[in-house]
């Protein structure tokens, strides 16, 4: 990972061409809010746009991805036509949201909250405690359906990843690595440290919207003990449990944070 | 109702289409046919458009029959060794499965993967606006996984064999290349100068370590300017990533749509194909091109897609007598009265 803090941003952005049919628009080379900002204002911005001949965009946490049709584009028309996009209007995008994610903490839901706590030579307790206490952002989706990113862990609870990463975590995983954490919605290999899990359903397709989770919104954290979590998983696994938004986190997810 | 029944699928057989678009932004990997000419030659021979879903399998492609209706059916991606109840059907020709009739599939001496396409397509719900199968997320195809022995693929209703079965040329297919055209970057800063002439001139070969997924190729180590850790970023499809290892790995079809490592180069478009039908052992080396060129030689390939049509003629008009065709003709049930 990147390091983090300011003077890191590239203003214009950098283009990068990505083989025959896509363009890397890159905007610095550090996670921060701002960097991610810029990313999600382009991605609304060419959303609005609708572009003809731009396929599918990948935001991150410092670049989007812009895959084209090659019949239709250029890189040198693609890359044009993207530094004259204004800011989004906001109907490329709907706003970023709050979310709280209840999640039990430790034993069979976490099985590396003991050692994480070790790691840092404090108490178990103390670890959630930090860990509930963030306040998270949602920088992006990737590797896996629904799993998000998340930006906003405390510094005490840095961890470096397991040097044996694990064949298959559950979903629902609550977990650390780096100075990242994660809501992960469907089983997965991870290297990550798994601290609980969450019955909710991150990613399920029976929903018209199968996807919870999007770039720019905010997370907290809630416990919950091990029978609210059963009690709640099983509602989640028929479908009738799904939590609400908050409140607004707040402007587009395009915005400045 | 009409069905498709899997006997004995072929290794990693499984249903494909163009692939899923839009939804990497959420995680989700496009998956789709990693031989995409080879897909729409076969459904052009089962009398489909050039997208439609087919059954890709890796080797060999299994045993087959039909149940309900006659169907017809088409094999492509290289010179499969087809037979119906043991009779051969000449590769690239389309052929009719009567009910009660086996359908085998065995290896190709050309070809790694091929594609199984029936005529209307196979009538299964798509997710996510796809019906390829990415196995890693369990989407797609009957219940997101490779086909299994005793599976039923329902067959579109009223998609009996419309005129004659017929043959495609492959050379109206582009052809195979070991040389495989790149577009330097978009993480080519990440590389010494020396490192990208190594990686520009050496030669790789394909390891065991190959999927859907991934080709991870070894040869020449490819040295890093810095880290071998970036911010994770989109990944596009042909990506050359190179780890720690300094050995390149090649991102295909069922990618993770994002990751970590800097991505020396992408092979265009046209040409990653040919390396999703190399198998272990086979070598592959690296041409850079701009990427001015690299759309040039894509519209090229796209224009000669779209002319593949022109290669087909009827099948059994040409140098072998098809057993449909003998069947036709009365010369193989032994009644030759309605030609004598």
């Amino acid at each position: 990972m990147g390091g983090t803090g300011a003077g890191a941003a590239y203003d214009p952005p950098r283009f990068l061409p990505a083989g025959d049919a896509a363009l890397t628009v890159e905007f610095g080379a550090a996670i921060d809010a701002e960097t991610n900002g810029r990313v999600l204002a382009l991605d609304a911005a060419l959303a609005d746009a609708a572009l003809p001949g731009v396929v599918e965009t990948v935001p991150t946490y410092r670049s989007l991805l812009v895959q084209f049709d090659p019949a239709v584009l250029t890189h040198g028309e693609l890359e044009e036509a993207l530094k004259t996009l204004g800011p989004a209007h906001g109907g490329g995008k709907a706003a970023a949201r709050r979310w709280t994610i209840p999640v039990a903490y430790g034993g069979e839901h976490g099985i590396d909250l003991e050692d994480v706590a070790r790691h840092h030579n404090i108490a178990a307790e103390e670890v959630v405690r930090l860990h509930l206490s963030g306040d998270y952002r949602v920088y992006m989706i990737g590797f896996a359906p629904g799993f998000a990113y998340l930006g906003g862990l405390p510094e005490q609870l840095h961890t470096p990843r397991r040097r044996d990463p694990r064949m298959k975590v559950p979903a629902g995983t609550i977990s650390i690595g780096g100075m990242q954490a994660s809501v992960c919605s469907t089983p997965i290999p991870s290297g990550w440290h798994l601290l609980g899990r969450t019955p909710v359903r991150g990613f399920d397709l029976r929903r018209p919207d199968p996807f919870l989770f999007r770039p720019g919104d905010r997370i907290r954290f809630a416990r919950i003990d091990a029978a609210e979590f059963k009690r709640l998983d099983a509602l989640a696994e028929s479908g009738s449990y799904l939590p609400e938004p908050d409140e607004p986190a707040g402007g587009p997810a395009g915005g400045e944070d | 109702m009409a069905d498709l029944i899997v006997v004995q699928p072929g290794p990693q057989a499984m249903i494909q289409d163009l692939g899923r678009v839009g939804w990497q932004r959420f995680g989700i990997a496009a998956a789709g046919a990693v031989d995409p000419p080879a897909l729409r030659a076969a459904n052009l021979l089962a009398g489909n458009p050039p997208g439609t879903a087919a059954i890709e399998f890796t080797l060999a492609g299994g045993e087959y029959e039909a149940e309900g209706a006659t169907v017809r059916l088409a094999v492509a991606g290289g010179d499969f060794q087809v037979t119906v109840d043991g009779d051969r059907v000449p590769p690239w020709t389309g052929f009719d499965l009567a009910p009660g009739r086996r359908l085998r599939i065995g290896a190709a001496r050309d070809a790694l993967r091929g594609y199984l396409a029936a005529g209307g397509g196979f009538t299964l719900p798509p997710r996510l606006g796809s019906l390829s199968t990415h196995v890693r997320s369990g989407l797609g195809g009957l219940d997101g996984g490779v086909l299994r022995a005793g599976d039923r693929l329902p067959l579109a209703a009223g998609a009996a064999p419309a005129g004659p079965p017929m043959t495609l040329d492959p050379q109206g297919l582009p052809p195979r290349r070991e040389i495989l055209r790149v577009v330097l970057g978009p993480q080519d800063d990440h590389f010494t100068a020396a490192g990208i002439e190594t990686f520009l001139t050496g030669t790789y070969a394909v390891t065991t370590d190959a999927d859907r997924m991934g080709y991870r190729l070894g040869g020449p180590e490819i040295e890093h300017a810095g880290d071998f850790n970036i911010i994770s970023d989109g990944i596009a499809a042909g990506s050359v990533q190179v780890p720690g290892t300094r050995q390149p790995i090649v991102l295909l079809a069922d990618r993770q749509p994002t990751g970590g490592y800097p991505k020396i180069a992408t092979i265009i478009t046209p040409d990653l194909p040919s390396l999703a039908q190399a198998r272990p052992g086979d070598t592959v080396r690296f041409q850079a091109v701009d990427p001015a060129e690299a759309v040039a030689i894509r519209r090229d390939w796209e224009a000669m897609l779209a002319r593949m049509g022109e290669w087909l003629a009827p099948a059994g008009l040409g140098r072998e007598l098809d057993s449909e065709r003998l069947l036709g003709i009365n010369l193989v049930g032994g009644v030759v009265d309605g030609l004598a």
